[in-house]
């Protein structure tokens, strides 16, 4: 019966770019600056990797495909690479190809680099393509937002919420992430705003206006992972392990059975289970100290409180508006900005979220640096409610 | 010269239209252009119906058949012969893709009929006169017509946008064909030469009195005589012009009283081009009394006139109020330049989300026409559960079966809003786009757009029909797809 692999890889090092309009920067540049800080704050050489994972998402506007890129940029010298992508959860998911490849013993130290150059296409907001020959055959021209959006009106209706109230709750998502954002040097979004301005933004799709969705970022973040032994061997003290890692895809049903009614991300709360498993967590508000979830609408930070447990159900808005969340509040979530704040550069963003929860284990976080943390939660979607794929990670010290 | 006064075996059985429920003032137009052509404003009174962007004669034809059919079994459709002058495809038959978006299943025989404003009364004629129509089956002429104007002219006030069809069949006939003549001439008071646009127009004077009203007496005179028929005992005429005083005129040199003309529906719908003749004598239908005669007129390179009489079955089968409901309901829309966008007489900036390249697959749509045509779902034999889109395994997990799946179609059935969103980031021709879950009683749901212009708050739990539509246009390749939408129950019917 497979146990997991609960404390069987360490991180070691990990980096990330500045987040934002790189305009002057390539997917290759953002790279190197990630892997630079990486390889410095592990402390090992370049010719220690014995692999390496890529996460990308739109590789026709960005490196192009393969892992060759990363290779390349790199200058890696000709060890296994593997291209990995999973929509948004692309960075988990080489995150996993490379704590997997540790825990399995095929190697000692592996890398996991997450890139995304979005800011090469003309395109404001994500750029539109193909979502496979068949299913420009029937799917609505539809934008992430507006799939997104659909969680707003199912969850108030189910739930009997005043969509009045729900969009104050949904306020109080960005607001509290442009606070937290304002304090991240990386970030790229830095300005406060207040619930006024949140609220009397334009929409963008019914009922999310232009402060509910979340940056469109150029960036990259990268990982470098080894066993616990060897991180000792290299004289870590503060050694921070992979309680857990679980990845659950779609199997069609929300698209195509009843027993989904919109309100939530099926995939969220099954691959949540797996992971509290795995970390052997019971009662995950009371043990989990900080969250980065996937914010890439505030509607989905608020339903997914409710997927990972942390609020009970239909209770998400009123535990948004009194503070829950917040900074300072029970279950700090988005202490970095969140991909509202810090960026969405779709392959890098899973990686960013457990680089703050990293830096915060370690007591590395500056201004944002959050006392006594052990367990950190990151949840990465790729996808769209409607069909998708959910990354629960749960990292933590090495007790 | 072709005439028969012996009543074929085949008759009306049912009826169907579809008026889109967009509508513009006539003096909305005139006003835009008073700085250009002040004397349009003259004739500048009520409204005509306009195509919504996703609508063209291929989905308004799926309209008319739909309600024409009503609930009775597609499968016994065994011919379909579709009427315009405006066909999406001048080689692709237009009339195949109706009878797949409408349910009928594979042995049917289809044909287009174009080429003039006289295919309408032509497919008519053509459907009564067939000789293959066995007992039990069923027959549909469809026709549907979308003429696009230039801005300013006459024919932008004149023209409407509409479908209508008729079934027909050997049993429960409404309407039973007494007598028809048919004349052909080739008299070019107006034409649109092939992949143009727009129509061109000799002066209306001579057209009238030189054309139609030279031509129609003699057809008439002898289409009565030889039916036995006094001109008094005509109950209604239908005359496809574009004025009721047109129409008159035409009736009143045929020795018609002009009393007996039927409105020629200028008020709500505008002039249907192919489909009028059909439209006026669907509307014709919905209170026609049994054994009254109504003689149906079509022109266009000559002359049809086809004479009924109703039958004591349409007491029965009365066909749905459709026109005059859709006369009475519809939306009008004072914005000039979106008309003229939909028309395709004006170029928005579309901006980089249009780009997007719309190729289409075609052995895909092949292998998938019945999924995105016919709207088939896929129904699991071992546990019930209806799918969309139709795959090998079942989607139920407590179920999994492996191709089990039986067809089941969805586009009949009577559907709720589980989600939904208005999007204003994805391209759309008629922002913001809407779209959600819907989910169909009996089981299965669709990620769907929604579509008919009213924005009618959407709220979820609202009912919800489905209609075949535009999807994209590929501007690069002059392909067009076309899928399912949901209709909202709140903007009518």
């Amino acid at each position: 019966m497979a146990t997991g692999i609960k404390d069987k890889v360490a991180i070691i090092g990990m980096g990330c770019s500045r987040f934002g309009e790189r305009w002057g920067d390539s997917a290759e540049d953002l790279m190197v600056e990630a892997f630079t800080e990486a390889l410095a704050d592990a402390g090992v050489s370049k010719t220690d990797i014995g692999a390496a994972w890529l996460g990308t998402s739109y590789e026709e506007i960005g490196v192009g495909k393969s892992a060759i890129p990363l290779a390349t940029a790199l200058r890696l010298p000709n060890i296994p690479v593997t291209r990995v992508e999973n929509l948004c959860a692309s960075g988990s998911e080489a995150v996993r190809g490379a704590a997997y490849a540790v825990a399995a013993g095929a190697c000692d130290i592996a890398l996991a680099m997450g890139v995304e150059k979005l800011k090469d296409t003309g395109y404001g907001g994500l750029p539109v393509r193909t979502r496979g020959s068949f299913n420009d055959l029937w799917m609505p021209s539809m934008s992430a937002p507006g799939l997104f959006a659909q969680l707003a009106s199912a969850y108030a209706a189910k739930h009997r919420a005043d969509p009045r109230d729900l969009k104050r709750a949904m306020a109080h998502v960005s607001v509290k992430s442009h606070r937290n954002g304002a304090l991240n040097e990386k970030a790229h979004l830095r300005r406060a705003v207040t619930e006024e301005q949140v609220l009397a933004a334009p929409l963008v799709a019914e009922p999310l206006g232009v402060f509910d969705c979340c940056g469109v970022s150029d960036g990259a973040a990268c990982a470098i992972v080894t066993t616990p032994e060897i991180a000792a061997s290299l004289g870590k003290s503060m050694v921070v392990t992979i309680k857990a890692m679980q990845i659950a895809a779609s199997d069609g049903a929300e698209m195509s059975h009843d027993t989904w009614d919109g309100t939530t991300v099926a995939n969220t709360r099954i691959a949540a289970a797996r992971a509290f498993r795995e970390a052997g967590v019971r009662d995950p508000a009371a043990e989990v100290g900080a969250i980065e979830v996937h914010d890439c609408f505030s509607i989905t930070e608020l339903v997914t409180m409710e997927d990972l447990g942390f609020s009970t159900e239909g209770r998400a808005i009123r535990d948004v508006l009194d503070g829950r969340y917040d900074h300072d509040g029970a279950v700090p979530c988005q202490i970095d900005g969140g991909l509202k704040c810090f960026g969405h550069p779709i392959g890098a963003s899973g990686i960013r979220m457990l680089y703050e929860l990293y830096l915060q284990l370690q007591g590395r976080a500056g201004k944002r640096q959050l006392p006594g943390l052990r367990l950190g939660l990151t949840h990465n979607l790729g996808g769209a409610p409607v069909s998708n794929v959910a990354s629960v990670n749960i990292i933590g010290r090495l007790e | 010269m072709a005439s028969d006064t012996t009543p074929p075996p085949v008759g009306i059985t049912g009826c169907g239209a579809w008026i889109p429920r967009r509508r513009i003032a006539r003096k909305t137009i005139a006003g835009a252009h008073a700085w250009f052509n002040p004397a349009l404003s003259g004739g500048a009174r009520g409204r005509r119906a306009q195509a919504g962007w996703d609508e063209d004669s291929v989905t308004m034809a799926v309209a008319a058949v739909r309600g024409a059919l009503g609930g009775a079994d597609p499968a016994r459709v065994s011919a379909l012969w579709l009427a315009s002058t405006t066909l999406p495809f001048a080689d692709r038959q237009n009339a195949t893709l109706v009878a797949e978006a409408c349910g009928v299943p594979g042995p049917v025989r289809t044909l287009d009929l174009a080429g003039s404003l006289r295919a309408g009364t032509g497919a008519l004629l053509a459907g009564l006169l067939d000789g293959g129509l066995p007992a039990g089956a069923t027959a549909v002429v469809a026709a549907a017509d979308t003429r696009r104007a230039k801005p300013a002219s006459a024919d932008e006030l004149a023209f409407g946008h509409a479908a209508a069809a008729v079934t027909l069949g050997r049993e429960g006939v409404i309407a039973r064909l007494l007598a028809w003549r048919s004349e052909s001439e080739d008299l070019v008071d107006h034409y649109r030469a092939a992949g143009s646009d727009h129509d061109y127009r000799w002066e209306e004077r001579w057209a009238r009195d030189e054309g139609v009203v030279r031509q129609a007496p003699p057809v008439v005179r002898v289409l009565l005589e030889s039916a036995g028929v006094a001109a008094a005992e005509v109950a209604r005429v239908i005359v496809p012009a574009a004025s009721a005083g047109d129409a008159q005129r035409i009736a009143k040199a045929c020795g018609l009283a002009p009393d007996r003309v039927v409105d020629t529906l200028a008020d709500g719908c505008g002039h249907a081009g192919a489909a009028h003749p059909l439209l006026l004598l669907a509307r014709c239908l919905e209170d026609a009394e049994p054994g009254e005669r109504i003689l149906v007129t079509g022109f266009g390179q000559g002359f049809d006139a086809l004479l009924f009489e109703v039958t004591d079955a349409i007491r029965d089968r009365r066909p749905a109020a459709t026109i005059s409901e859709a006369l009475a309901g519809g939306w009008e829309d004072d914005n000039y330049l979106r008309f003229l966008a939909f028309e395709g007489n004006v170029e928005l900036e579309t901006g980089i989300r249009a780009e997007a390249d719309l190729k289409t697959a075609h052995s895909v749509a092949y292998r998938s026409h019945a999924a995105v045509t016919g709207l088939h779902a896929g129904r699991c034999t071992a546990c019930g559960t209806v799918q969309f889109p139709p795959e090998r395994v079942c989607v139920n997990r407590d179920c999994g079966a492996i191709d089990r799946m039986e067809p089941y179609r969805l586009a009949d059935r009577p559907a709720r809003v589980v989600s939904f969103t208005r999007d204003a980031l994805a391209y759309h021709p008629d922002p913001p786009v809407e779209y959600g879950m819907v989910e169909f009683e009996g089981g299965g749901r669709l990620l769907a757009e929604f579509t008919e212009w009213e924005r009618v708050p959407l709220a979820v739990g609202a009912e919800a029909r489905l209609v075949f539509r535009i999807k994209d246009q590929d501007r690069i390749r002059g392909f067009r797809r076309y899928f399912w939408k949901a209709v909202p129950a709140t903007r009518g019917e």
